[in-house]
């Protein structure tokens, strides 16, 4: 049986166009862009198409681009930089318990640093109480970050109005749009933000590149020292090749954003009315409003089984599904966006993601359709909770989030 | 796996034999809290390298290959009833209890899920299939001998678990390795507890439970009050290091009684105890009614001694040994064998130690 690829929230694969155009810049175009002779210039004009097409992607200029590595790496820099430029005029950040650990980690390291930090709660169906935002807001408050789709959840978060309310206490506003950007619009200057971050791989490009905006006249301190590369902020030889995908790939996904959410977004929802219908005793994670939420993406628990149980049986049927978050070391973990959202305990930790990309069809669904039901049955035939007939424990989850 | 040479050669060979072979690796402990001030990471048993080493050996065998996360499980079953252990007087083996609850019961479970036949370890202990029953034999290389961490095992899991290494010596083991080609890393035989990787395990019990709370004196045998100490935890039956005391022959600490946080020395004929009470015990054999005669081993790589084990009741028996034992340690395995094999075993109590020392000391004198 040929493998079925569900888990594009953790990566996709190179575009073959993106690689098209990539190829060229690592034999024959191969100079350093800041070199003043023929082989920089041929590789800086290239860079700096790349950033215009990045650029136009979510509607800002292409001198507010800064190329980074990786996602994480433009977290990092727009909170760790933000807060080192700020630091006379406060030290405290808001975010939610939801984030990315790029945002979270970044967050709790800098707590330690002495840096305040308040964690926004969300509901159940993992949304945020905007009025949780402005009642945390204090003098001392210089970013808000609120990233603008969740990984697991697919839930997208009201951007736009988040940027009122920053601009209207006149506080830096960053969100993580890693998730976000190829597949529902993203616009900088309609959602008032300040710094946003995206990464290649998830779209398309090759891993090892990302881009932050940074909005004209923001005032942050680099975090990479060094070479006076992309106009200071920071330091490094750009990934020539890399960058140029990125640019690419954003391109494509400007060209085809509509006609990418109606598919994906029909293919999910053919998966999500199969899966809710056929299989009893499952949770929908994330708001049952489909409009809220990534075209791409679905996340459900089982009851009475454990997640890691069932994505290990879907890969021996060659698909690939995520219970949240891939970590670092291919382990398995419970997820924080799960605690966040008092989602029971045993339910948490059978969460399990289903995340649809362009390559993504309609037999595969389909595919996936005749395995799930019935591996979910075994499971629970296995399961002493199932057989017990007991109901799922008490929300220990709850107390692990307040500890962040 | 484990990413060492007995796991690596347990997979190799089953695929060799043409079975459809999984690698699972069982992550129970977040190493990071390990790392020290310069940044390095303690070298253990089980570290997150050892994932690393094992996913490389399971790619060579072109194996699927899973890591299952534990950590949780790990607490409750293995980390908890260490630090219970240690302030109830006792000296725990956190190796059998990992053995019985994450790899044979949670482990074991996983793998039934994934419809394995088999859940295989590279353990050097036999089963053997006799009159419809399945028995545990020792391993064959006898210095190997791993049965002492598996006295917990139940019939119905032995029908599931297999050990091929079980028949080999570790001699033969490293042969196949060669002979397969496996880069599998020579990593030094830890005898530390996984998760106390610098062996500090004082320093552990207090960030987990505080320092200061098991303070108090040092008595000898008879009860005369001969110094201070900090914290009962720090000591174990047979130890002689570490007592600071001026005494006219060496003394050794011979009971740990933690409900008046004492630690009782005394001189060296007093750590020979003949009788001890095990709890928990757990039967390869129907149970038997009154004293049978068993070889008794009491700790790992101790030469087991002949015993009569008579039984208590409620899944408790006491040994009675033939020829008095040092070091019989309240929180340690006791393992009944019928020459190689395995027929029951059980956990040393504190209580019954204690009593069987006084009366010891009774007829000395």
């Amino acid at each position: 049986m040929s493998n079925i690829y569900l888990d594009y929230n953790a990566t996709s694969p190179v575009r073959p166009e993106v690689l098209e155009v990539m190829l060229p810049f690592y034999r024959e175009q191969f100079g350093n862009p800041s070199s003043v002779h023929w082989a920089g210039r041929q590789v800086s004009g290239a860079l700096e198409k790349a950033r215009e097409q990045v650029a136009a992607l979510f509607n800002d200029s292409p001198a507010e681009i800064v190329f980074v590595s990786c996602g994480s790496e433009g977290d990092n820099m727009a909170i760790k930089g933000t807060l080192d430029a700020l630091k006379e005029k406060g030290n405290h950040i808001i975010t939610t318990s939801i984030e990315h650990p790029a945002v979270l980690e970044t967050c709790q390291y800098l707590e330690k640093q002495g840096y305040d930090v308040t964690y926004l709660p969300v509901d159940r169906d993992g949304m945020l109480d905007l009025d949780d935002l402005e009642a945390a807001i204090t003098e001392k408050t210089v970013l808000i970050s609120v990233m603008w789709a969740n990984n697991e959840t697919g839930n997208i978060y009201p951007i736009e109005q988040i940027g009122r309310i920053a601009r209207k206490y006149n506080i830096r506003f960053h969100t993580d749009a890693v998730q976000a950007v190829g597949k529902i619009p993203v616009d900088v200057q309609k959602a008032n933000v300040d710094l946003l971050v995206i990464s290649g791989h998830k779209i398309g490009a090759p891993k090892g590149v990302g881009a932050l905006y940074v909005r004209r006249g923001t005032r942050m301190s680099a975090l990479m020292h060094g070479g006076h590369q992309e106009r200071n902020r920071r330091a490094g030889t750009q990934n020539v090749a890399g960058i140029v995908g990125l640019g690419k790939a954003c391109e494509l996904a400007l060209a085809e954003l509509d006609e990418y959410y109606d598919r994906v977004r029909a293919l999910r929802d053919r998966l999500e009315d199969g899966v809710l219908s056929q299989v009893p005793d499952i949770k929908l994670n994330g708001t049952p409003d489909r409009e809220k939420r990534l075209p791409n993406t679905l996340n459900v628990s089982f009851a009475y089984i454990e997640g890691e149980s069932l994505l290990l049986n879907l890969d021996m049927f060659g698909i690939a599904a995520s219970s949240g978050s891939a970590c670092t070391s291919g382990s398995l973990e419970p997820s924080h966006v799960m605690g966040a959202m008092c989602v029971e305990v045993t339910l948490a930790h059978s969460s399990t993601r289903f995340s649809l990309g362009p390559e993504t069809t309609e037999s595969e669904i389909d595919k996936v359709l005749e395995v799930l039901p019935a591996t979910v049955q075994r499971l629970r035939d296995m399961s002493p909770l199932y057989n017990c007939g007991r109901t799922a424990e008490g929300c220990e989850t709850c107390e692990t989030v307040r500890r962040i | 796996m484990s990413g060492g040479v007995d796991s690596s050669v347990a997979a190799a060979l089953l695929k060799e034999q043409g079975c459809e072979v999984i690698g699972m690796t069982m992550q129970i402990w977040d190493y990071s809290s390990f790392t020290d001030e310069h940044g390095e990471k303690f070298g253990t048993c089980c570290s997150l390298d050892d994932v690393y080493d094992a996913r490389r050996v399971a790619e060579s065998l072109e194996i699927p290959f899973y890591v299952v996360n534990f950590e949780k499980q790990f607490e409750t079953a293995v980390i908890d009833r260490f630090c219970d252990d240690y302030f109830n007087g006792r000296t725990p083996n956190p190796c059998v209890l990992c053995n019985q609850v994450l790899k044979f019961e949670i482990l074991l479970r996983r793998a039934r899920e994934l419809q394995a036949d088999y859940l295989v370890t590279g353990h050097y202990a036999q089963l053997v299939q006799e009159d419809g029953q399945m028995t545990l034999r020792k391993g064959r290389d006898r210095n190997k001998d791993q049965t002492y961490f598996l006295f917990t095992l139940t019939s119905e899991q032995m029908q599931y678990i297999r050990f091929p290494l079980g028949g080999m010596t570790k001699q033969e083991v490293r042969s196949h390795a060669g002979r397969l080609g496996l880069q599998v890393a020579e990593k030094p035989e830890s005898q530390d507890i996984c998760f106390v990787p610098d062996g500090n395990y004082v320093r552990f019990l207090e960030e987990q439970r505080g320092p200061g709370t098991m303070n108090g004196d040092i008595v000898y045998i008879d009860g005369q009050v001969l110094g201070r100490h900090q914290g009962t935890y720090r000591y174990t039956v047979g130890q002689r290091r570490g007592l600071g005391l001026a005494w006219p022959e060496p003394l050794y600490v011979v009971g740990i009684d933690a409900a008046n946080r004492r630690v009782i020395v005394g001189e060296k004929q007093h750590l020979s105890v003949s009788r001890c009470h095990v709890f928990d015990v757990n039967w390869f054999i129907q149970p038997p009614s009154g004293t049978i005669e068993a070889s008794c081993r009491i700790r790992y790589r101790h030469q087991e001694v002949p015993s009569r084990i008579t039984t208590l009741g409620g899944g408790t028996v006491q040994i009675d040994f033939d020829e008095p034992q040092k070091g019989v340690t309240p929180g340690q395995a006791a393992v009944f064998y019928d020459d190689d094999r395995v027929i029951g075993g059980g956990w040393i109590s504190n209580s019954a130690t204690r009593d069987e020392q006084r009366g010891t000391r009774k007829s000395e004198t």
